[in-house]
């Protein structure tokens, strides 16, 4: 038996077994998330760590006359044990529960579907990854960390609903790094990701990275801060977007004071008719159902044509402002997080972008994004890996890294003169606790001021 | 308080190494088990009532003079056995391109126990009773109609962790945690303004329910709650280069980001490049650099009672001891466990730690403290002719070698001629780390002293999740760059 089909049955003998045991009155939600990841981590084209995680984690969502708990463990992968502990979670939530005021937001739980997805890849061996990432690398200077092995996400509730992802893959995060003729660090990112995987495919991107370090052992310029037109790549615009899951697109922050957006959404600022967002989960990075079970719509659109068109919507700020639920996820820390975000592209072909720009920067890749101001929608962070200064379409230099701090109705708005004719795919890389899934579509923009700041 | 209490007595991991240690050359057992609470009340409304149990050993084998790991949540003979050979197949594929070899004294063959303080049990609160003082604390946070959102959380931790390794390491560490956080919310028509206790989740302490003054809290709830009515009221800060009082809770932020992810050794042998960042410090600054005024005293301080991240021995073995890591402003030693510091051949201290027992440790932050000075508050304030009082982060971001940074603050005050003024709000600062650093111009005596922590710090591949404590005096740097929002 394989992963997978062991969790799918250790699953259901674990959840028949809960519900037959729940009182007239209450009822129970179980999400899981699994895996069995090889992790191995790299610096200088060598081993730092190599770690195999085997883990189950098991949440209970227990309701009983309009109250909520939520218990998670780690299963121990086996019936008998992993029962005991269930029976023992299952008369602690019921005891917590009594002991609690009613929760009025406590959506009910439903039965409005049931899915299944299998994806079922062998994982590659870990002694052939290692000495072909070393044979590919030899001569660079190159960290990064690899993962591999199945993943599953899995609810099933006590009204029937029964939902089923079990996916496997890998991804191959890295940067290659050089010393420029100043005796500076500089870098490029790379990213492979699928289900199969090829050296063959990580000798070619190597070699393609090979090249564009060439361009940065150019000495680097140091700019003074102040507004530059610029063009962000597809990976620098992937950090902007995920910082939109910090409440910027989320209907409960929204309600509760917290979305950097507010005034998009409430018709005073507008963005670009350039800028298009959607939730497309036809993307395939991750299942459609949260882990209430709900399933969102295959495309949700936020942002069309730059007109505020949904917000993503869980079950509890649903049940709380009296709107309906599209299926999304609350994230640990904030409220609704986008899960699977596609910016529509435009109209400029990448291998133009330069010729654009004409004169400004070409940004390869952000750091380390926060809110600097809300209510202005004013985002802080840094430029990294490959960023060039750029005259009359050529390259003249690589940047020493600034500090922006500008607003999304600029960057979105006003100032966003182009997206790139083609988008890049990136699937997530976080492995917080556990390996994520989802990822994000996004193109390259053209901006004409992009404001620096240190 | 109604909850499962962590058991460790139920596994034991002597006899469980014994059971998997001819598997490989080397083998080294972890056992972590935490139960932790999370009880939120939102508006006087129950929001989140959650308990995480989590349960697993991480095994290490060595193959080949290499190390590797594998985790399982299976603690039976055949679940250990089944993750030491898969530690020691990783083990061995690895070894022909591994950074670095291991060695024995690696994993120091030390046995001892260390228990954080208690003094009133978690179970001696009902769950009931908690909840009850969380809405008490929204309606002391709601001191006007114009707060429009109350918020109390707290989260209650039980952690133990055992280390036993075939070199005769056997270690048992346990710990009691609690984090609190309570905010006000309030609105003007378009204008929204936060104020918290501290700033979001910064009241971490270790400790039982004696850490939990309820009286003290309401009173600071009601405080923060007119707090949030004055910055709806204030004019933006303003632009313009200024001197800086920071308070502890945002001295704490300044301290984790610009002291001690630069000084992590594993930073700097370039580990996190792929994804935290290196860092403009390197091996031979150690020493040499003067990394800030000579009022500047840095401390790894993992014996400072109560702090967030006490603790007695590392998660490779070595026992955690006090010292200075910047004195005077020289820097001095790195943060970094014996792996590093054996890679680096330089002194480092006992932070090889892990965020739970299916992450492999690596070299963090845990008790990061600026020591205390002789200046007054109001010595401070009053050697201030043109300043700026900033209290609590809100925003924080800096670069991938920790040179830039920029962080903002819940609330400030202006300093006018020597004087607190006016209220302002969105207060923001930005710098260069060691030139900030040698503009310190002043230190707080311990009256001024505050200990804060967050259990929010992110870092490694794969990624993890550590919690840290930082503690400082108030703190006063000359010619900062301010500006407030907009725009």
């Amino acid at each position: 038996m394989s992963f997978a089909r062991d969790t799918h049955r250790l699953l259901e003998r674990l959840s028949d077994h809960a519900f037959a045991a729940l009182r007239p009155g209450e009822a129970l939600s179980l999400s899981l998330s699994a895996e069995n990841q090889t992790y191995l981590r790299f610096n200088t084209g060598k081993v730092r760590q190599a770690t195999g995680v085997r883990q189950w984690r098991l949440e209970l969502d227990f309701r009983a006359r309009d109250r909520q708990v939520t218990f998670t463990t780690d299963l121990s992968g086996r019936v008998d044990r992993d029962h005991r502990d269930l029976h023992a979670l299952l008369a602690r939530a019921r005891s917590d529960a009594a002991s609690l005021p009613p929760d009025p937001f406590a959506a009910p739980l439903e039965n409005p579907s049931q899915s299944e997805e299998w994806h079922e890849v062998a994982t590659p061996d870990p002694a052939e990854v290692i000495e072909q990432i070393a044979v590919a690398t030899a001569g660079t200077d190159f960290a990064g960390l690899f993962a591999a092995g199945p993943q599953i996400r899995a609810v099933r509730n006590s009204t029937g609903q029964n939902h089923w992802f079990a996916t496997s893959g890998f991804f191959l995060d890295y940067s290659l790094f050089t010393v420029n003729s100043a005796g500076e660090n500089k870098a490029v990112k790379g990213l492979l990701s699928g289900t199969g995987w090829r050296a063959s495919e990580l000798a070619l991107a190597i070699e393609a990275d090979r090249h564009r370090l060439d361009q940065l052992r150019m000495p680097s310029r140091t700019l003074a801060p102040g507004e530059y037109r610029a063009y962000l790549a597809p990976a620098a615009v992937a950090h902007v977007v995920e910082l939109l899951s910090w409440g910027a697109v989320s209907f409960g922050a929204w309600k509760k004071g917290g979305s950097a957006l507010r005034r998009w959404i409430e018709g005073e600022v507008p963005l670009s008719e350039r800028f298009s967002l959607r939730e497309n989960f036809a993307l395939g990075l991750g299942p459609r159902f949260n882990s209430l079970g709900e399933l969102a719509p295959l495309q949700l659109p936020i942002a069309e044509r730059g007109a505020p068109k949904n917000l993503l919507t869980g079950a509890r700020s649903a049940r709380e402002y009296g709107v309906t639920s599209n299926g999304a996820e609350s994230g640990l820390w904030s409220e609704e997080q986008l899960r699977s975000p596609e910016i529509l592209p435009g109209d400029l072909p990448e291998r133009d972008a330069l010729k654009r720009l004409d004169s400004g920067l070409y940004i390869g890749n952000l750091h380390y994004l926060n809110w600097s101001d809300l209510k202005s929608a004013r985002v802080t962070g840094m430029t990294r890996y490959a960023c060039f200064l750029i005259e009359h379409g050529e390259i003249v230099a690589p940047i020493q890294d600034l500090r922006f701090d500008d607003s999304l109705y600029r960057i979105f708005g006003t100032e966003l003169e182009a997206l790139s004719e083609e988008t890049r795919l990136f699937p997530a890389t976080e492995t917080y606790g556990q390996r994520a899934l989802g990822g994000c579509k996004v193109p390259g923009i053209l901006l004409s001021r992009f404001r620096l700041t240190l | 308080m109604n909850a499962p209490e962590a058991a460790p007595a139920e596994f034991d991991p002597v006899s469980a190494l014994s059971a998997i240690a001819g598997v490989a050359d080397w083998i080294g057992l972890r056992f972590v088990e935490e139960v932790s609470q999370h009880r939120s009340v939102r508006n006087g409304k129950p929001e989140r009532n959650q308990v995480h149990v989590r349960r697993g050993a991480m095994v290490e084998a060595v193959m080949e003079g290499n190390l590797a790991y594998a985790a399982t949540p299976d603690l039976s003979h055949a679940g250990l056995q089944d993750a030491a050979g898969r530690a020691a197949r990783l083990a061995r594929a690895g070894a022909r391109h591994a950074v670095a070899a291991f060695s024995p004294g690696l994993r120091p063959a030390v046995s001892g126990a260390f228990a954080g303080p208690c003094a009133q049990c978690f179970d001696t609160l009902s769950l009931e009773e908690l909840t009850a003082r969380l809405i008490a604390a929204c309606s002391r946070l709601r001191v006007s109609g114009d707060i429009v959102e109350t918020m109390a959380e707290i989260t209650l931790t039980q952690h133990s962790s055992c280390y036993a390794t075939s070199s005769g390491t056997d270690i048992a560490q346990r710990f009691h945690l609690v984090s609190q956080n309570f905010v006000a919310t309030a609105q003007d028509g378009p204008e929204i303004q936060r104020r918290s206790l501290n700033g979001p989740v910064a009241r971490c302490l270790q400790g039982g329910l004696e850490v939990l003054d309820f009286d003290c809290i309401y009173r600071e709830c009601e405080r923060a709650g007119r707090e949030a009515l004055e910055l709806l009221a204030a004019e933006d800060c303003p632009g313009g280069t200024r001197d800086l009082l920071l308070a502890p809770d945002q001295m704490l932020l300044q301290i984790h980001e610009s002291v001690g992810h630069p000084l992590e050794l594993d930073r700097i042998l370039g580990d996190e490049r792929n994804y935290a960042g290196w860092s403009f410090v390197k091996p031979e600054d150690f020493g040499r650099l003067q990394y800030g005024s000579p009022l500047m005293n840095i401390s790894f301080d993992p014996t400072l009672p109560g702090e967030f991240a006490c603790y007695g021995f590392d998660d490779g073995g070595n026992r955690a001891h006090r010292e200075y890591l910047i004195r005077g402003g020289l820097l001095l030693r790195g943060l970094g466990g014996l792996e590093s510091q054996a890679r680096l051949g330089l002194p480092g201290v006992a932070n090889f730690r892990s965020a739970g027992w299916n992450r492999p440790p690596i070299d963090r932050m845990a008790n990061l403290n600026l020591e205390p000075g002789d200046s007054t508050l109001d010595d401070m304030i009053a050697s201030v002719e043109r300043g700026i009082y900033m209290s609590a982060n809100r925003s924080w971001s800096i670069d991938d070698y920790r040179r830039k940074f920029q962080f903002g603050c819940e609330y400030a005050h202006l300093i006018e001629d020597g004087r607190l003024t006016r209220v302002v709000r969105n207060p923001n600062y930005r710098g260069v780390t060691l030139p900030f650093w040698h503009s310190l111009k002043k230190v707080g005596n311990l009256d001024t002293f505050g200990i804060f922590g967050t259990p929010f710090c992110g870092k490694g591949e794969p990624h993890q999740m550590i919690r840290v404590g930082h503690a400082s005096p108030h703190c006063l740097f000359a010619n900062v760059e301010v500006f407030g929002g907009g725009r």
